[in-house]
């Protein structure tokens, strides 16, 4: 299972990168892995205020739909539209396609999340 | 097998009719029809002959699949068999060619049909009475959730605007109370597969409107702190909805009223045999209790002295929820299997339908991963994770191959707190014949993902259609067919 060494994860399976005061949150390799092939992906509004762990938006694979939480509180300022027409770039490098960006409004909410040893060992248990 | 769509067949002036010679005058047609609403080219339907419409027919009817033509275990939705005499009963001219807006005097004995089936209903669940109107399960819930609107309306307790849902509930609830204007919170299940009374207690508040349950629950397991739930929520001054999916594992056993639910949808083409699948035509008749009534939809079929009557007095009613009365012909076929069952039948049947899951689950569970390993209801989960794992083998795989046995799959991939989850429900009316040529079956399956996995992964290939492209068929359907 791939878990770049430079992200910050959530028990819900979201990576998070940041970059400044912005982070790129997308869904881990497990995450696709588990729910197949997807085949939609719903964009948030931009300047949508999200709250952490709060549903920021939806993605449909051929077995399920499940929610994306957002890692961290802010606002949303890009999305990837890319996903739009090729909802299966998730599925071919997850940490590339990310799903939106977002403005944080509490930097100290990422020491809430876990490094890539941490996801790992949370799932292997 | 022909794979051609009847348009495919077409040969132009090729037809399946002869008018008589004209024996008037002719006029053209736009001295009948005037203005915008005359076609101005013709419609290309097929031109085939009677043979053609014919076996263009017969052969989708061959190509469909339903319990008339074998073994159907689709978990949480109770293909059960339709007795034959359910048909004959709909059919009676008195039933089939009445008219919803005939006079009352004049289909007493439709309205007395509705009226005791509400009350056969209302004393099979244990609740006091209810309304036959909508049209499927999830309409059911939408009009409880509408219920639970309107009478929190009245009592002027509007902050209540929380709906809980179990992680293992049916996708239609936490659909039906957000689409009612609810917010919708998950109530964790426990190591046991149950709801975590914990859990729950933690959701529990002031702006709370109440819970959505099964029970059995999706995982086929009976919600044991049912009494100790519907108190907590109840004390809190919330309200109990059943979602009636599963009530076929409990008729003549136990009532969802007395469990202390006051909301409840029955699923008439689940549990009560009426037909199911291909869409429909359903009907989810919603069953109150006390302080729902006043609430309840109109037009209420009510008796008066010895006659019956469509009322629609109720002031605090959430209204017409369907354009009449619901699908009636559902209805009719429901009421003639209540009658032909009896009490003691129907309680029969959901023993039955327990001691097939149970049997199944014992044949199969040292072969699948069992997910809870218990004494189920009507139902159970196995999952395929260990077996995607070792030999690459999903549970998808295993349904396909079943096609190619000529057994519907169980239901994949639900309920979502089970991985790779495998839902299968017998029903009653299946002998232990058929319950251990679909265990073999399975066993089979087993095997070949073993030691052939990439067989399997090919199934299914005795099908008139082979492995379809899910993501093409969910990203780009091709629906119709366009004439070059």
């Amino acid at each position: 299972m791939n878990i770049p060494g430079d992200l910050k994860y959530t028990e819900d399976h979201e990576w998070i990168r940041v970059e400044g005061s912005v982070g790129y949150v997308g869904i881990t390799d497990h995450a696709q892995h588990e729910l197949g092939d997807i085949v939609y992906v719903e964009l948030p509004e931009v300047d949508m205020e999200v709250e952490k762990d709060e549903e920021a938006t939806s993605i449909e694979s051929v077995k399920a739909a499940a929610p994306v939480n957002s890692p961290v509180s802010g606002k949303i300022v890009e999305v990837n539209e890319d996903l739009e027409d090729e909802a299966e770039l998730i599925n071919k490098d997850p940490y590339e396609a990310y799903i939106f960006a977002v403005e944080l409004s509490d930097p100290s909410e990422l020491d809430d999340l876990m490094d890539a040893d941490a996801y790992k060992e949370f799932l292997e248990k | 097998m022909s794979n051609k769509l009847i348009f495919e067949l077409y040969s132009e002036g090729r037809v399946g009719y002869r008018f008589p010679e004209q024996d008037v005058p002719a006029k053209p047609v736009s001295e009948f029809i005037s203005g915008g609403v005359k076609r101005e080219k013709a419609a290309s339907l097929p031109q085939v002959a009677e043979i053609d419409v014919i076996r263009h027919y017969t052969e989708l009817a061959s190509k469909s699949f339903g319990v008339d033509a074998g073994f159907y275990p689709l978990g949480s939705c109770t293909m059960k068999y339709n007795p034959k005499i359910n048909e004959d009963v709909a059919s009676f001219p008195e039933f089939a060619d009445i008219h919803p807006l005939q006079s009352e005097e004049t289909v007493q004995g439709m309205l007395e049909l509705i009226y005791k089936t509400t009350e056969s209903l209302a004393e099979i669940t244990g609740m006091k009475w209810g309304t036959l109107q909508p049209f499927a399960g999830a309409h059911g819930e939408y009009t409880g959730m509408k219920l639970f609107k309107a009478y929190f309306k009245k009592t002027g307790d509007t902050k209540r605007t929380k709906v809980l849902v179990p992680t293992s509930a049916h996708g239609t609830n936490p659909a039906s109370a957000h689409i009612s204007g609810f917010d919708v919170e998950e109530v964790q299940a426990d190591e046991r597969g149950l709801v975590s009374v914990e859990s729950l207690k933690e959701h529990l508040s002031d702006e709370v409107a109440g819970i959505m349950l099964t029970n059995p629950n999706t995982l086929g397991l009976f919600e044991k702190d049912i009494v100790e739930i519907a108190k907590l929520v109840h004390d809190a001054g919330g309200l109990l909805y059943y979602d009636g999916a599963n009530m076929n594992a409990i008729m003549g056993k136990v009532r969802p009223g007395d469990m202390g639910f006051d909301v409840i949808h029955l699923n008439l083409h689940k549990t009560f045999s009426t037909p199911h699948g291909g869409g429909g035509p359903g009907s989810g008749p919603v069953l109150v209790g006390d302080k729902l009534i006043p609430f309840l939809p109109v037009p209420d079929v009510k008796k008066e002295g010895d006659t019956y009557v469509l009322d629609c007095s109720k002031p605090d009613t959430i209204g017409r929820i369907s354009g009449f009365y619901g699908n009636i012909g559902v209805i009719v076929r429901a009421y003639a299997y209540i009658l032909a069952m009896g009490s003691d039948g129907l309680k029969k049947a959901s023993e039955m339908a327990v001691l097939n899951a149970n049997y199944l689950k014992e044949r199969l569970k040292a072969t699948y991963h069992l997910a809870y390993d218990n004494t189920c209801m009507h139902e159970f989960v196995l999952s395929a994770e260990t077996m995607k794992e070792e030999f690459g083998v999903s549970a998808l795989d295993v349904a396909k191959a079943l096609l190619d046995k000529g057994i519907h799959p169980m239901t994949i991939y639900f309920p979502l707190i089970v991985h790779e989850a495998m839902m299968i429900e017998p029903t009653e009316t299946e002998s232990k014949q058929t319950l251990d040529h679909f265990a073999d079956v399975m066993l089979e399956i087993y095997k070949k993902a073993k030691d052939n996995p990439e067989q399997l992964k090919a199934a299914p290939v005795l099908t008139p259609v082979k492995r379809i492209d899910e993501v093409q068929a969910a990203k780009k359907p091709v629906l119709r067919w366009i004439s070059e």
